[in-house]
């Protein structure tokens, strides 16, 4: 009974300790979860780099040139911003990366042309997947700072034109809301540089400005033209009672419709352009309800009298994409016409022939100011430009605006990048390459319009579509085999109704599993050669949205982009492959627990969230298999508002997770892998991050504009955030780990040093060829060096604060210069020593530039702040990559560590000789003897380049060191047989000096320890 | 030590007044106060900075001399030799050909361009208006958590490919101590024509009064960027003004330095 009681006793006394921790493991998590951080201006060194894609580049709005500097230009683009070019359309810089990233027309005062310029953002050629401004800007310091000047709900300006007599008279005309009704559209006038505004024409709140211009030789006379058009998620139309075409010739006091000779009945969207040569010159394009009398006409009597000329295809095609009329401004009879391919006339509008090859979708050409020959083209795959009229067309290498509307990454080293993007296609390519990711580094894997883009798990796969899943690829990168695998019609079914950006999706745990989803959700496990539909109709299946073929107004337009009703997002649970969530573009969100065999549709739990509002993206949690995330987006009802709601219990209750701050619709969001409050948010107006689950996101901006992003991956990894833009392409932010690790505890330390991992020094090199990297865009490659990361609670300004990296013996191994910025700082390290002394002769020894590594072991970094000293230990090891074993490692080690002390010892030894050669008291007999010493120790005359010298001791030992130095492997036999003869070089040399130094006499010199500090 | 505590109760003072300090004039005559005074930056004659840059793991040293006079010139020493960069003695822009190690003058308009900087001496912002510079107050800014205020400067205009352009920069003052921390130019000339540089300033110490920053990052705004940190900051050095001077045809004297 006594040892069983004293047994029992213990048993206890372990149990409670077991209890106690379980009890303790809990609180401590909860504790952490709860008392998430607000991360405002903590994210600090964290910074995106961008990779592209810009070979395909992206769709541009509106071209400017600069009245009299023919060198500038502008492009304003669709979803990336405003661009400048400086050399003529060479190369472009973004000028307007803190503000919408979606322009509709960039204007520059003629009266002072390198300083004033107006930004009127959201795009104006209304596909559907167009996104939306938020109001004009202007610059008085030729773009370097914007004011905004109102128009908050414009939603889409089309032009901007300052009086070229007065800088204070401003017109601006806007197209206005493309979703829903509004007051804020027509033309508004400024008389103080766009202080104040008038609105000067305005019809109603279906019908907006069009186009405007005004008569170069009398800037009372302006022309402007109306537009009634609407677009909701399921149809387009174009045209009506109240698009007209009017002039005013007192500065917009009143207006007069000009359309004697116009077709009858109901119009759409018209084009205006005067020649600047002869202003009674006008052209218009005209949308009519009869296609005979569509077209383009001419007015030679300022807009009295129209006559038709042409309608031919290349004017009359698709008007609410291409309405844009150019005129040379040397000749009124040359006349280009925006188009699928874009059509040139030089017999004043009767006849056209198309622009030379280029991407096509030309939404806007300009002429260069003094030569006709130059013409930029401004299209859906960027800025093209022309010297010979148009003829042939070549691409602007460096505007990277790839628009994506899905990205997905692999677990490849370096991983790699997959996307579907706006009328470019499909592509994936590497998140690094040698010299920097650059065109040739994109591999296409899908026409048309692209969208998702998947790599199967496991095998070398690749998965991609095009608009509508007319075609879903399956693609065998190895073999390069590819076959069409979209789901067709089943027996019993009703026909697929597939999204225009229909979706995709893979299985974590089944890799052969593939879903599609049209109304229905269509599951195959075996790669797509086989479907099973699993679902009963999973949308609303409302048959007024099901009208698409009679899309359009005026113009027919059944592309297949207002396919509605249709599933739009599908998420399988990582945890439980039975679980799986459907998202519908018409607002349901359906899961299943049983692989299909009963649907809930959970999205009317959801409190807050308008009826119908498009499911944009779930995101299934590793957290916990009943946790999801839903992002809603209500944009095309004309509802800007983000709306983001997480579910725990599958959907049976929601919460709102979206704090007041954000701005813009939101399109994805990504969760963190180990954070669960940790979560990534892409919206229309940029990046927002919270590590609070949502109480507080914070905009990202360390070089991510406010571009609308589509879709967000992490690598796991790697831990790369990795956005796919719609408009600036892929960015990435490497490593966001620092940010799992920012704790209210962490906050109130000094300094505080996040956890690292082991660190790898890698041995990747690779051949870089930089050729044509003058004009291309190249992406940038991640720094993979060692990295020190601390967090700092406040921005150090005065006083010094060093950095220094030490071995296990406290050894200096490098002095490195540390942040200073409030939040997470990031150190690169090379994880190498400092190059070694090299003595000093008529040249460079330019192998004495090598810098050896340390070996692989425990560091620690120093941080000396004032008073106060921060250290972190981390642990260096080497790439494994190389094959070598320890011992090769300690071998490599001792032949640099040798080569390094002979380098210095020979440095000495020269500085010796010089001092005794410039020293008086030695004898003229010995100085000879020195010299030619010193003649066989370093090169003594020449130059650095062809004019060099043989190479001597110095530059042979220095060769062999960098060869050595700069190799993966460790020393080869060829290279120690080549140190043998260095070295008995070397140690022969030492003989002949030491010779010569007993007798030098009555010389001052330094020690070696004092030599090398100097 | 006993400056520093000093210094630091004048920025704690001039912290209350700062609130208040609206108009660019104030921020900039606030600049001065604490960094010595407007009358010591006048006295300065000259400026030795030795500082050391890496690059790629490699350490290179790393001698910027700047004088009243305009002259000015950046030494590097590579194994024992002096290479010698944007060298100017107020009317001839040289530097050291890194193959053939022999002074070659820079082209006219840099020259040219180079006499206007050289008015900047021992500050852009000392005595702006007799230079005919202007600065302008654009507001305040949060800087990554750091509140400042945003002065624009504006400075003789430089000649670019032959047209006259404006020669301005952007200039973050902490508002906390009225100090710059973050500089913006736009980058007029060159393969980066058209980029936003950027020079992040830190570590402000005492120098014989006077405060400098002893840590500076340059690059290109959101780019790439390189650490300088100065090791040691010599008021007033004595140097030969012949150093200065462009050496006509002679390839040894650069070894002679």
């Amino acid at each position: 009974m006594v040892f069983n009681t004293h047994n029992s006793f213990i048993n206890m006394k372990k149990l409670g300790i077991i209890v106690l921790g379980l009890a303790m493991l809990p609180l401590s998590l909860i504790a952490q979860n709860d008392s998430g951080v607000n991360l405002k201006n903590l994210f600090g060194d964290l910074r995106a780099r961008h990779i592209g894609p810009a070979l395909m580049s992206g769709r541009i709005n509106d071209m400017e040139v600069h009245p009299t500097n023919d060198r500038i230009l502008y492009a304003g683009t669709a979803g990336g911003g405003v661009w400048k070019s400086n050399d003529a359309g060479t190369t472009f810089n973004p000028i307007f990366d803190d503000h919408c990233q979606s322009i509709g027309a960039v204007e520059i005062d003629p009266n002072d042309p390198d300083n004033v310029i107006y930004v009127g953002t959201g795009e104006t050629w209304t596909r559907n997947s167009v996104s939306y401004g938020d109001g004009l800007y202007k610059s008085t310091d030729g773009g370097s700072n914007w004011k905004k000047l109102g128009f908050d709900n414009s939603e889409r300006i089309a032009n901007i034109i300052v009086n070229p007599k007065n800088s204070n008279e401003v017109f601006v005309a806007v197209l206005g809301a493309l979703w829903s009704d509004s007051e804020e559209r027509g033309v508004y006038k400024s008389l103080d540089a766009g202080e104040t505004w008038k609105k000067i024409l305005y019809i109603n709140e279906t019908t907006g400005a069009a186009d405007m211009t005004m008569d170069p030789n009398d800037p009372s006379v302006i022309y402007a033209s109306m537009w009634e058009f609407r677009r909701t998620g399921w149809s387009f139309s174009s045209g009506g009672e109240n698009s007209a075409l009017y002039k005013s010739t007192n500065g917009g006091e009143t207006w007069n419709k000009i359309h004697e000779g116009f077709p009858n009945g109901q119009l759409g969207r018209l084009a205006i352009a005067v020649a600047p040569s002869n202003s009674n010159i006008l052209y218009t394009v005209i949308e009519a309800e009869d296609p005979k009398r569509k077209g383009l006409y001419r007015s030679d009597d300022a807009g009295e009298h129209w006559k038709q000329l042409n309608n031919d295809f290349g004017i009359t095609v698709r008007p609410f994409y291409f309405s844009r009329i150019t005129v040379d401004p040397r000749n009124p009879d040359v006349v280009i016409k925006g188009g699928l391919s874009g059509s040139i006339s030089k017999d004043g509008g009767k006849t056209f022939k198309s622009l030379g090859n280029m991407h096509s979708d030309i939404h806007d050409i300009v002429f260069d100011i003094n030569d006709s020959d130059r013409i930029y083209a401004g299209t859906d795959g960027g800025v093209y430009r022309s010297w010979n009229g148009g003829t042939t067309m070549e691409i602007v290498e460096n505007l990277p605006l790839s628009q994506f509307y899905h990205i997905s990454v692999d677990d490849a080293t370096p991983y790699n990048i997959y996307g579907g993007l706006q009328d470019n296609g499909s592509w994936y390519g590497p998140s690094a390459s040698s010299g920097g990711i650059n065109a040739g580094d994109w591999n296409s894997i899908g026409g048309g319009d692209g969208f998702r883009v998947l790599k199967h798990p496991t095998k070398d796969i690749i998965y991609s579509e095009m608009q509508g899943a007319e075609n879903v690829w399956r693609y065998d990168v190895s073999s390069k085999l590819v076959k069409t695998i979209q789901p067709l019609a089943q027996e019993g079914h009703e026909d697929l109704r597939f999204n225009w950006n229909a979706p995709m999706a893979i299985s974590k745990l089944r890799p052969n599993r593939f879903y599609m989803g049209s109304q229905y959700l269509h599951i195959s496990e075996d790669m797509g050669d086989t479907w099973r539909i699993i679902s009963p109709d999973l949308t609303t299946n409302d048959a007024t949205k099901q009208q698409q073929a009679d899309s359009g107004g005026l113009s027919m337009d059944n592309s297949g982009a207002e396919n509605h009703t249709t599933i739009f997002t599908i998420a399988e649970s990582p945890i439980d492959d039975n679980v799986i969530w459907v998202g519908t573009d018409d607002g349901n969100v359906q899961v299943t627990k049983n692989g299909g065999k009963t649907w809930d549709n959970v999205v009317v739990n959801i409190s807050g969230l308008p009826k119908n509002t498009w499911t944009y993206h779930i995101e299934a949690s590793v957290h916990g298999k009943g946790i999801a995330y839903a992002v809603f987006d209500g944009h095309t009802t004309g509802d800007m508002k983000p709306y983001v709601y997480k579910t725990s219990d599958y959907g049976l209750t929601w919460k709102n997770i979206v704090s007041t701050n954000v701005v813009g619709t939101t399109r994805n969001i990504q969760e963190d892998y180990v954070n669960e409050n940790l979560l990534y948010l892409g919206t229309e107006f940029g990046l927002y991050i919270t590590a609070d689950g949502g109480t507080n996101w914070e905009k990202f901006t360390k070089n991510v504009p406010p571009v609308a992003i589509h879709f967000i991956d992490l690598q796991p990894t790697t831990n790369d955030l990795v956005l796919g833009t719609h408009g600036r392409g892929i960015i990435i932010i490497d490593d966001i780990s620092p940010l799992r690790d920012i704790t209210t505890k962490a906050l109130k330390e000094k300094l505080y040093f996040f956890d690292s991992k082991p660190m790898v020094l890698s041995d990747e090199s690779g051949f870089a060829g930089s050729f044509g990297a003058e004009t291309q865009f190249v992406g940038a490659n991640p720094n993979r060096s060692p990295q020190i990361k601390y967090l700092l609670p406040k921005r150090h300004t005065f006083g010094k604060m060093t950095m220094e990296i030490k071995d296990l013996d406290g050894n200096v191994i490098s002095t490195l210069t540390p942040g200073k910025s409030k939040g997470i700082n990031i150190v690169n390290w090379f994880g190498t020593i400092k190059q070694p002394k090299v003595a000093k002769g008529k040249t460079f020894a330019f192998g004495g530039f090598a810098t050896p590594r340390v070996p692989a072991g425990t560091y620690t970094a120093v941080i000396t702040k004032g008073r106060d000293v921060f250290e972190h230990t981390f642990d260096i090891i080497n790439d494994n990559r190389a094959g070598l074993t320890k011992e090769d490692h300690k071998f490599k080690q001792d032949i640099m560590s040798k080569m390094y002390n002979m380098t210095e010892e020979l440095a000495y030894m020269v500085y010796q000789i010089d001092t005794f050669l410039a020293s008086p008291s030695t004898k003229s007999k010995v100085k000879t003897e020195l010299e030619n010493l010193k003649k066989t120790l370093v090169i003594t005359t020449g130059d650095n380049y062809v004019g060099s010298a043989e190479p001597e001791l110095r530059e042979k030992l220095a060769n062999l060191f960098s060869k050595i130095v700069g190799s993966y492997d460790k020393p080869s036999n060829n290279e120690l047989e080549n140190l043998k003869t260095i070295e008995s070089r070397f140690v022969s040399s030492n003989k002949v000096f030491n010779k010569l130094k007993k007798k030098i006499k009555n010389v001052d010199y330094q020690s070696f320890e004092s030599f090398l500090k100097e | 030590m006993k400056t520093i505590k000093l210094f630091l109760i004048a920025l704690s003072l001039s912290a209350f007044t700062g609130i208040q300090a609206q108009t660019a004039e104030e921020i900039v005559a606030n600049y001065f106060e604490n960094t010595g005074g407007l009358d010591n930056w006048g006295k300065l004659e000259g400026i030795k900075m030795s500082s050391k840059v890496s690059q790629g793991g490699m350490e290179i040293p790393l001698e910027i001399i700047q004088l009243k006079n305009g002259n000015q010139m950046t030494v590097i020493n590579f194994q024992g030799l002096e290479i010698k960069q944007g060298v100017f003695d107020g009317e001839v822009l040289w530097s050291t050909n890194f193959q053939t190690q022999k002074a070659e003058k820079s082209d006219k308009e840099s020259t040219d361009n180079m006499k206007i900087q050289s008015q900047d001496f021992p500050d852009a912002f000392y005595n702006y208006k007799e230079k005919g510079y202007t600065i302008e107050l654009l507001g305040t800014e949060d800087l990554e958590g750091t509140e400042t205020f945003k002065i624009k400067l504006t400075k003789t205009p430089m000649v670019v490919e032959g047209e006259e352009v404006e020669n301005s920069s952007i200039y973050y003052f902490d508002s906390e101590n009225f100090v710059p921390i973050v500089i913006h130019t736009e980058v007029r000339m060159g393969a980066g024509k058209g980029m936003i540089s950027e020079t992040k300033l830190s570590d402000y110490q005492e120098v014989d009064g006077l405060y400098f920053p002893f840590s500076m990052t340059q690059g290109i705004k959101d780019g790439m960027s390189q650490p300088i940190t100065m090791d040691e900051i010599v008021l007033n050095p004595t140097v030969d003004l012949n150093v200065f001077k462009f050496p006509e045809e002679t390839s040894s004297e650069v070894e002679k330095n």
